[in-house]
């Protein structure tokens, strides 16, 4: 696979580390910014194993976009602290058992494999290139590409519909309604 | 001498399906046009199928004269089950050709009597739309005893035996919204059904044991089996068979239904409570002859029960102030006197009197049924109008709503008024008594020689029976027909016209002639009977047995002479002779030892305590505790696992993840299996 | 030359981070970050494969998630506004009426 060891480990390193900055934060616009930062990281981890792309595609949408709305979401609702009481405090103790079980699933896989060190496959140099890409996405997966087009449709309508807030006409009309 | 299942050689023989099928065509046409050809028409087809059926009997009987050997008349296959093969057969040998001469010509007469009878009956009673369905049931019962007496196989005998028990619950209770408290009657007649089930659960029980030890139902096939089994199964057969006697046959312990019975009609008590149904239990030992004769205690218990029956129920009827129940208790008593006979093995002598005590107690009862109907008609006359009906309790005083036209302390002096019904009952009562030359003397006189020879014991308990006899039969003719008019009503009592007195007079005939049946030295029945019966001997005729139960006889009508004949009382409300000097026995005597009230407390009472225990504790609490338990238990783990739905979304996220880890693991570990 | 268990050692890794913070975190808008940090190791690794067996179709899914995911977002998100016009408060333990 490519890539220089220390530009991995250096990344691998962003990239955990934001993430559990991202959990640890209290203040929730610091969780949001880390993980953007996070995002960024896996860009580039995407550029270093051949896709450029999807790395810029990340970097636009994932990091562009969806972080800021996550932002505007919360400069909306009042980035809050929450109270530390709490009613699920047990489920701590169980969460983070059953989450190292899960961990250790992952390695044991991971090291049952490991001993298969395939080859990375020789590819050519437009490998990942926005061309390839679109003649794969137009010919071969032109269905899910049309309904990925109708399900981002429906988001922004269902979005929409979702946050507007009610008309004081209508609510009127039906306090009208029910006197009679 | 058993034939074995073959077609009877006797000619003739192939009639007798017509014994039972005419009775059961009698009854269909009055079920379907009674209504429409009046209360003579329907009497006259009741009385015409009887006929007939005594008819074919006679045809029976001279074909067996001719050819006496016994067989068996196929008719159709009813049961074919793996082992059990049950046939419906006629069978026709002498023994059941007599039965059925006894039931068929005592039921005819019967069946002319009932016609007058009912006809007042209905209408002292205020329905006279009633009239049809009592012959209905009469030519019912009469098809069902024909069944009985005439079956090949036991099976065939218990259909017959459950037949006549079903008649006479229906006829016991055919006045059922009458009767004291308006269920008396009714009652009556559950007694009386309750009391034969128990009966008919030994003789049930008798009979399984007898499948299931001979394979077979059929009287030559058990028979000729009887001695390859070990003895003990035929003593269980016999005594459970001993108990279904006791049952329909009214012994001691089962014989309280009988007085009971009394409730219903006349003729009803005269036909199936005297002279046909309660003998089937003689005829039954009778016929089981080769298993009673392979078991000597069997035997000896049968005779005890008879002997004690019989006299135990003289004692009661003693007491007894009710036309009707004096003679329910003769019966039980004379019952006694049978199953005591056949329980020697003197089955000639059983047979002999139950013909005989059918002739003439037949005779009282029908005779006491036409005082009853004098006496009714006679409180009409006096107190103009009824208003009520009979068998309410108690004398009563006089011109009063609860005048019972039954007790015989509202009688006397009907000598005068009901001069035929008077001479045929002392007819009745003297052969009943065992005077010479009437029938009942010699029959009974066969029954006191073989006791002689059997058991002393027994002896002196069936002469004791026969002096109480005497004297209870006397005491009632005293009552009744003799001294003066105690009431207004018996003052005015009229004379019953020819279609009541013709029967009486033919059945007193009977009971004077009947004797000549097996005349000593001649013994014409034991001949007849010898080819179906292994007949041992007939006790020879014992002089000095003869003149005793004569002068014993003698002696009891003479004691009701002088205490009852010299004085006789003149209120109904005059006590009894005998409650003046043995205030206290007499009063038991009256109560019938208060075996009643006994077995009201022990055993109804018992079963109601149970039924009741169960009822409460065990069905409402076990029971429906256990059954709402689970209810309960639903409802309440349902109520703990409700607490699984916290509500919040991270716990539900953890369950997901809880099973996505467990499958994962188990993957990963076990090794996903492999296409 | 790094094997390629080492990216998916790293996309195991932030998917489990992922799924600690959805458990752990009241916050729903941090637990909705931690879903699109799931998401997001899931593409990791949807790439690594992509570069291992030299088939682009992997990248494709990578594309299709992104854009689901961004849909999904949208959505959340109105309705987590919608949830705070009523509840005023963002934490996920309020939203416990359905509790049987």
């Amino acid at each position: 696979m490519p890539g220089s060891p220390i530009v991995f480990f250096i990344l691998a390193v962003v990239a955990v580390g934001t993430a559990i900055g991202m959990l640890v934060s209290k203040n929730t616009v610091y969780s949001a910014l880390l993980l953007a930062l996070n995002f960024v990281t896996v860009a580039m981890l995407y550029l270093i194993l051949g896709a450029p792309f999807i790395a810029f595609s990340q970097i636009t949408v994932y990091a562009g976009s969806i972080m800021v709305l996550f932002l505007f979401v919360i400069m909306l609702l009042g980035a809050e602290r929450l109270p530390k009481s709490e009613n699920l405090r047990w489920q701590h103790w169980v969460a983070i058992p059953l989450v190292v079980i899960l961990a250790a699933d992952f390695a044991l896989n991971l090291f049952r494999s490991a001993g298969s060190g395939a080859e990375a496959a020789a590819t050519g140099a437009n490998f990942g290139d926005p061309v390839a890409i679109g003649e794969l996405l137009f010919t071969r997966y032109a269905l899910p590409f049309e309904i990925t087009a109708v399900i981002l449709l429906s988001a922004a309508v269902g979005a929409i519909m979702l946050a507007k807030p009610d008309r004081p006409t209508s609510s009127r009309k039906q306090r009208t309604g029910t006197m009679e | 001498m058993f034939l074995l299942h073959e077609a009877s050689a006797a000619p003739n023989a192939g009639l007798v399906p017509w014994v039972v099928f005419l009775p059961v065509i009698g009854l269909l046409v009055n079920l379907l046009i009674g209504k429409f050809i009046g209360e003579v028409g329907v009497g006259i087809v009741a009385s015409l199928a009887s006929g007939l059926s005594f008819g074919v009997a006679v045809l029976l009987a001279l074909g067996l004269a001719a050819v006496p050997e016994p067989g068996s008349v196929p008719f159709l296959d009813w049961i074919a089950v793996g082992d059990l093969a049950a046939s419906w057969a006629f069978r026709v040998d002498t023994l059941s050709v007599t039965m059925m001469l006894v039931v068929a010509g005592v039921g005819t007469l019967i069946h002319i009597y009932a016609i007058g009878y009912m006809h007042q009956d209905t209408r002292h009673n205020e329905d006279p739309g009633r009239f049809r369905r009592f012959f209905v049931y009469l030519n019912l019962f009469i098809a069902a005893m024909m069944i009985l007496v005439s079956a090949d196989n036991y099976l065939m005998l218990f259909v017959g035996w459950e037949g006549v028990g079903l008649c006479s619950y229906l006829l016991i209770g055919f006045w059922f919204e009458k009767g004291a408290g308006g269920i008396a009657n009714a009652q009556a007649a559950k007694k009386a059904f309750v009391v034969n089930r128990v009966g008919d659960f030994g003789l049930l029980i008798a009979l399984f044991f007898m499948f299931w030890n001979f394979k077979s139902f059929q009287f030559d096939h058990v028979f000729e089996q009887v001695a390859e089994v070990s003895p003990w199964v035929i003593q269980v057969i016999t005594l459970f068979m001993l108990l279904g006697v006791t049952g329909k046959s009214a012994q001691i312990p089962l014989y309280v239904w009988l007085p009971d019975a009394m409730a219903g009609p006349t003729p009803v008590s005269a036909l199936i409570h005297a002279a046909t149904m309660v003998t089937a239990g003689v005829y039954l030992v009778a016929r089981s002859h080769v298993l009673y004769a392979a078991d000597p205690f069997a035997q000896s218990a049968v005779a005890w029960v008879g002997a004690l029956t019989a006299i135990f129920a003289a004692t009661i009827a003693v007491g007894q102030n009710d036309i009707k129940r004096v003679l329910a208790y003769s019966t039980i008593s004379q019952l006694g006197f049978m199953v005591a006979a056949v329980g020697m093995g003197a089955y000639v002598a059983g047979m002999f009197h139950l013909i005989t005590h059918a002739f003439f107690k037949a005779l009282l009862f029908l005779a006491a049924g036409s005082v009853i109907l004098g006496m009714e008609r006679g409180q009409e006359v006096a107190y103009g109008g009824h208003g009520h009906s009979k068998a309410d309790e108690g004398p009563g005083r006089s011109g009063h709503a609860d005048f019972d036209p039954q007790d015989m302390r509202n009688m006397g002096g009907l000598r005068a008024r009901m001069k035929t019904t008077f001479g045929v009952y002392v007819i009745g009562a003297l052969a009943l008594a065992g005077i010479a030359p009437l029938a009942g003397f010699f029959s009974k006189d066969e029954i006191l020689a073989a006791a002689s020879e059997f058991n002393p014991a027994i002896l002196v308990l069936l002469i004791a029976a026969a002096f109480l006899t005497a004297f209870y039969m006397w005491r009632q003719i005293t009552l009744v027909f003799l001294g003066t008019s105690r009431t207004r009503a018996a003052g005015a009592a009229v004379e019953s016209g020819p279609v009541i007195t013709l029967p009486l007079i033919i059945l007193a005939l009977l009971s004077v002639v009947g004797g000549a049946i097996n005349l000593p030295g001649v013994l014409t029945l034991e001949h007849w009977l010898e080819h179906t019966i292994e007949v041992t001997h007939t006790a020879a005729f014992n002089p000095l047995i003869a003149v005793t139960a004569l002068v014993v006889a003698l002696a009891g009508i003479g004691l009701a002479y002088l205490l009852y004949g010299r004085r006789p009382a003149t209120r109904p409300t005059d006590p009894d002779p005998l409650q003046t000097r043995w205030g206290g026995l007499f009063n038991l005597l009256t109560e019938a030892w208060k075996v009643d009230w006994f077995y009201n407390q022990v055993f109804v009472g018992g079963f109601k305590r149970l039924a009741g225990f169960l009822a409460q504790p065990v069905d409402q609490g076990v029971i429906d505790g256990v059954v709402n338990g689970f209810g309960v238990l639903a409802q309440a783990s349902a109520q703990w696992f409700r607490h699984v739905q916290t509500g919040f979304v991270r716990s539900y996220a953890l369950v997901v993840l809880l099973g996505v880890v467990a499958i994962l693991t188990y993957l990963v570990w076990v090794g996903v299996p492999l296409p | 030359m790094i094997p390629a268990s080492y990216y998916l050692a790293l996309s195991a890794v932030m998917f489990v981070i992922g799924v600690l913070g959805v458990l752990i975190k009241r916050n729903a808008l941090v637990i909705f970050m931690s879903l699109e940090l799931m998401f997001n190791s899931a593409n990791l690794a949807f790439v690594t494969f992509a570069r291992l067996y030299g088939n682009l179709d992997g990248q494709l899914f990578v594309f299709f998630v992104m854009t689901v995911a961004a849909a999904e977002v949208a959505i959340g998100l109105a309705l987590m506004v919608e949830i705070f016009r009523t509840k005023h408060s963002i934490d996920t333990d309020q939203l416990n009426s359905l509790k049987g």
